[in-house]
């Protein structure tokens, strides 16, 4: 089996310990800059190229818009000046002229402070929430509290009176179909997602339940929802809600709305709340069984505990789009944030040419709040990593 | 008469991040040597041969393979890879292809073999590791000892001059190591060159014609079998011995 | 037990309801002329005088048009731009990231609006159209190209046709083609096609990295180069995985088509609307809307099933073999105590 050793022996002993050194720090130079980014061509000939192709693209057009957004812009609301710079430069001075329109509907003009105020309050509540610390036990309550008392606060705030009953306050009343902009696109948002959570988990619940009848009807509710487009159900609440109620009595589009989405997205959450309790593993309904817990209890304090933190993530996605879809009540004529912008616009001659900057602006917040969201829960999800 | 060294460390030291893997790493490989690379966990083994066919990258030293020097250049390495074949604890076969497209992959798109000639050869090196019955077979349709076997032949397929083994019966149930051992020994006695990192230390004492004996990223002690395992020198080694026989 | 009876309630309520209202239900009404104009038509010649399930045709046709066209536009961008995703270049995986953010967390309506705006407001008039080789012209009306097209020969017979380019022709009244792409298309095309491809491009990335590093080692260590890694080991075990969520993402692009009501492109869900407006009859419009959907995501979640074959099967049994080595949990369902 043992070949001919080589005549040079290689038994050796090593005679002393190397310690550990640092790495020796490389001078700086275009070499390492290349590493640290990848631009290395022998390694990626194609890619490198297509780097620098990209790097030319994005300059130009990088200056093309600074150029459009920045140097030939007009910032002032002036409508003349906003005409000549036409198309080489953008006209921010319509966002400085209309922004109290796009942002708070057609909210009486006067009392736009106490729509500001609510959506201050709402914002508060949002970050209160985000902090870690609320989440601990004994501090729970206090943000349930919070939340009842910012939707109270928003209800008397926005409408001057505590659901049509007449509060002496001195604030006017504003009917509900006046409020939009932002306040509106915060309040679908947040009483769609809190009120589609609960049903999604029950409707997950009832498709993985044993008991036939549920299951079916949960999984038809579920398919079918989820076949068609929200519109389609925006439309069917605007038109078929009434003939469902007794009577001929047809509820406040803003409820009738708000029952659409919620239905529409308890669809969705219900699908990411079923993977969620999927992932479970069956090991815990026996190990919870066999301690006596009912049915009832065992969901709630060993199974949907577990099933909700693993599909965290796909919930966090799910809020996001139901923020995003509050954009289409746009089309059944309640003007959230997207719908108010058409409003401020098009009836107005003079700045109509200038939506795009209008579109721009609103993109922006859009952006801030999906992307704060997305953020939120993967920053979420790496201190739950570290935590397990 | 005179064998030339297809592996040369030369003060090789490699660092992750603030971690140093590999401490001034000398070491010669001549052809048809069998060595046998062993140590605790974490001692640098497995970061060693993967330097070899530049799964690694290192800070300072040279390493040269077959007589290439491996730098960043990528045609260099791309050329050491194709002579140097290694095999994986995990096996690391491709489940999406049968056991036959996945030997015949490397010499199809690599070295531009036809299909049949592919197939031909694929065949042979099946039948060499005794297991040409499952050729038409996907991977999960395998055991361990089985898939192992498969890898063995997957490397074989484009000729190397070098065989590199990253513990390759680790992830094995008892009952399947011998079955792999019992290849790896008659590729060994057919005079191919052998670097392997593992703990079965009754295939080290049976095939290695050297041990090298790494610890905290650095080589403690080289010999051949018959003086390591009776006589070792260096304490750390002693001391790895003795917790090994423990069990 | 309680749903049985709100649904049955709620069912009462209709039908009084619209007993009272002297609402006609039923399904007649498709063959009843339906009085308006659609303004764009796919395969399909539509007037006034057409019935209102001829119209409903037609707005199908619509949506698929749009709908096949973003598939496939927003496949290729999404596996483009996800492979981009991870790529060892810093400027391409910033790039894709910037595009991938900034067009998940915008709203498709608010980005079909602003592609709208800027095809409208800055295309040329149809007098002054930007024009290329003298066939193709882009203007306010929307683009037009040249098409083959069927033409029976002078002599009149059935068969005797021919095969002839159409070419658009212009002269001061505007641009005459048979093949006009119009811009509230080329708008929804557009806005659907980039939405979807950030998602397309997440799940793609999703897929890459899922794939297991040992699959590369091992690729490399049999001397593979990158481009056949990607093209034999990553990509087809990254597929396996990619398919569910990208089914999802083309049903959630057939659906989002129903947007084009907001531009007025005439598809199935706008022409729904019309015909309900017209002649009221909400809950039989929507039903055949539903269904309509319906149909069209069972065909897609079909066709994209049909990609399993043995090497996939092979995949799903590895991971399989891989989630029990690893003991990842497998669940069946709770028991209602």
């Amino acid at each position: 089996m043992h070949d001919q050793m080589p005549h040079h022996e290689h038994s050796m002993v090593s005679s002393h310990f190397i310690k550990a050194a640092h790495q020796p720090i490389q001078a700086r130079s275009w070499r390492t800059l290349a590493h640290r980014t990848g631009l290395e061509f022998k390694r990626h000939p194609y890619q490198s190229s297509l780097s620098i192709i990209l790097f030319a693209l994005l300059s130009l057009s990088g200056w093309a818009f600074f150029e459009w957004g920045v140097l030939n812009a007009v910032f002032l609301p002036d409508e003349a000046a906003c005409q000549l710079a036409r198309p080489e430069g953008a006209c921010w001075g319509v966002i400085a002229e209309k922004y109290s329109l796009i942002l708070w509907g057609r909210f009486p003009f006067e009392e736009q402070w106490r729509a500001l105020t609510a959506v201050v309050m709402i914002m508060l509540t949002l970050s209160l929430s985000a902090s870690g610390a609320m989440w601990r036990h004994g501090h729970r309550s206090w943000l349930y509290v919070s939340w009842v008392g910012c939707a109270l606060f928003f209800e008397i705030l926005m409408s001057g009176t505590f659901f049509g009953i007449d509060i002496h306050l001195g604030l006017t009343k504003v009917e509900s179909e006046l409020w939009g902009g932002l306040p509106l696109t915060l309040l679908l948002s947040i009483v769609s997602i809190a009120l589609a959570t609960p049903l999604g988990i029950l409707l997950a619940l009832a498709r993985t339940s044993d008991m036939p009848m549920l299951k079916t009807f949960a999984s038809t509710y579920i398919e079918l929802v989820r076949g068609v487009p929200l519109i389609s159900v925006l439309f069917m609440a605007s038109f078929m809600f009434p003939l469902l109620m007794p009577g001929l009595k047809s509820p406040d589009v803003l409820l009738r709305v708000l029952a659409g989405i919620t239905l529409f997205s308890a669809a969705y959450t219900a699908e990411v709340v079923r993977a969620g309790l999927l992932s479970v593993s069956a090991g815990q309904v026996e190990a919870a069984q066999s301690l006596g817990l009912g049915y009832w209890a065992t969901q709630r304090y060993v199974i949907l505990p577990q099933a909700l933190a693993h599909v965290l993530p796909g919930l966090v996605n799910n809020f996001i789009s139901i923020f995003k879809d509050t954009s289409l009540v746009t089309i059944v004529s309640l003007y959230e944030l997207t719908g108010a912008l058409g409003l401020a616009l098009n009836g107005d001659a003079n700045w109509r040419p200038f939506k795009l900057e209008g579109y721009l602006f609103i993109g922006l917040i859009y952006f801030c709040f999906c992307f704060a969201l997305s953020h939120f829960s993967q920053k979420f999800q790496h201190s739950q990593h570290h935590h397990s | 008469m005179n064998n030339p060294s297809v592996i040369e460390f030369k003060l090789v030291n490699k660092w992750y991040g603030h971690y140093h893997a590999l401490r001034d790493i000398n070491l010669t490989v001549t052809e048809g040597e069998r060595v046998i690379v062993c140590g605790p966990s974490g001692s640098g083994k497995s970061t060693l041969i993967r330097c070899i066919n530049a799964l690694e990258d290192f800070q300072s030293g040279t390493l040269k393979v077959n007589h290439i020097s491996l730098n960043e250049d990528l045609r260099n390495v791309q050329m050491v890879r194709q002579s140097v074949g290694m095999v994986f604890q995990q096996f690391n076969l491709f489940p999406h292809l049968t056991v036959l497209e996945n030997l015949s992959l490397a010499p199809i798109q690599v070295k531009k073999m036809s299909t049949e000639h592919a197939h031909f050869l694929a065949m042979a090196q099946l039948t060499r590791v005794h297991i040409e019955e499952h050729a038409h077979k996907f991977p999960a349709q395998l055991s361990g000892g089985q898939q192992q076997r498969v890898a063995i032949a997957r490397t074989l397929c484009m000729e190397p001059k070098i065989l590199l083994f990253d513990e390759p019966t680790s992830a094995l149930d008892p009952e399947m190591i011998q079955e792999v051992l019992d290849v790896m020994i008659e590729l060994a006695a057919q005079g191919i060159t052998m670097i392997c990192v593992t703990h079965e230390m009754g295939f080290a004492k049976r095939v290695a014609s050297r041990i090298v004996f790494m610890d905290q990223g650095q080589i403690m002690e080289q010999a051949r079998p018959e003086i390591f395992f009776s006589q070792p020198q260096h304490p750390r080694a002693q001391s790895f011995l003795a917790k090994l026989l423990d069990h | 037990m309680a749903i049985l009876t709100l649904l049955g309630w709620l069912g009462y309520n209709t039908w009084v309801n619209l007993k009272s209202r002297g609402i006609q239900s039923g399904f007649d009404f498709l063959t009843e002329s339906a009085g308006f104009d659609i303004g764009e038509h796919f395969l399909l010649a539509f007037d006034s005088s057409d019935n209102y399930g001829w119209a409903f045709l037609a707005g199908l046709l619509n949506t698929l048009k749009v709908s096949i066209l973003g598939l496939i536009i927003s496949s290729l961008l999404g596996l483009l731009v996800g492979t981009g995703r991870t790529s060892p270049q810093t400027l391409i995986r910033w790039c894709s990231r910037a595009y991938v953010e900034c067009l998940r967390n915008v709203p498709l309506l608010l980005q079909l609006l602003m592609w709208y705006v800027l095809l409208i407001e800055y295309l040329p008039s149809s007098e002054t159209p930007y024009s290329w080789f003298n066939a193709i012209y882009l203007s306010q009306e929307g683009l037009s190209m040249p098409m083959l097209m069927w033409q029976p020969h002078e002599s009149n017979a059935f068969f005797d046709v021919q095969l002839i380019w159409s070419w658009p022709t212009m002269d001061r009244f505007g641009i005459h083609s048979d093949m006009n792409l119009s811009p509230e298309f080329i708008a929804l095309t557009f806005a659907l096609s980039l939405y979807t491809s950030a998602f397309v491009a997440e799940i793609v990335r999703a897929g890459i990295e899922s794939v297991p590093k040992g699959q590369i080692e091992a690729a490399k260590s049999v001397g593979l180069d990158n481009f056949q890694i990607s093209r034999f080991v990553v990509l087809p075990q990254a597929a396996q995985l990619i398919r569910p969520p990208l089914t999802n993402q083309y049903l959630n692009l057939i659906k989002n088509s129903s947007l084009a009501v907001a531009i007025g492109y005439p598809d199935v869900v706008s022409i729904a609307n019309t015909a309900l407006n017209q002649t009221g009859r909400a809950l039989e419009c929507i039903s055949i809307l539903m269904t309509l959907y319906l149909m069209l995501s069972l065909m897609v979640a079909w066709g994209m099933g049909r990609f399993k074959d043995a090497s996939s099967l092979a995949i799903e049994k590895d991971q399989e073999a891989q989630d029990r080595a690893q003991q990842r949990p497998h669940r069946t369902g709770t028991s209602h105590a």
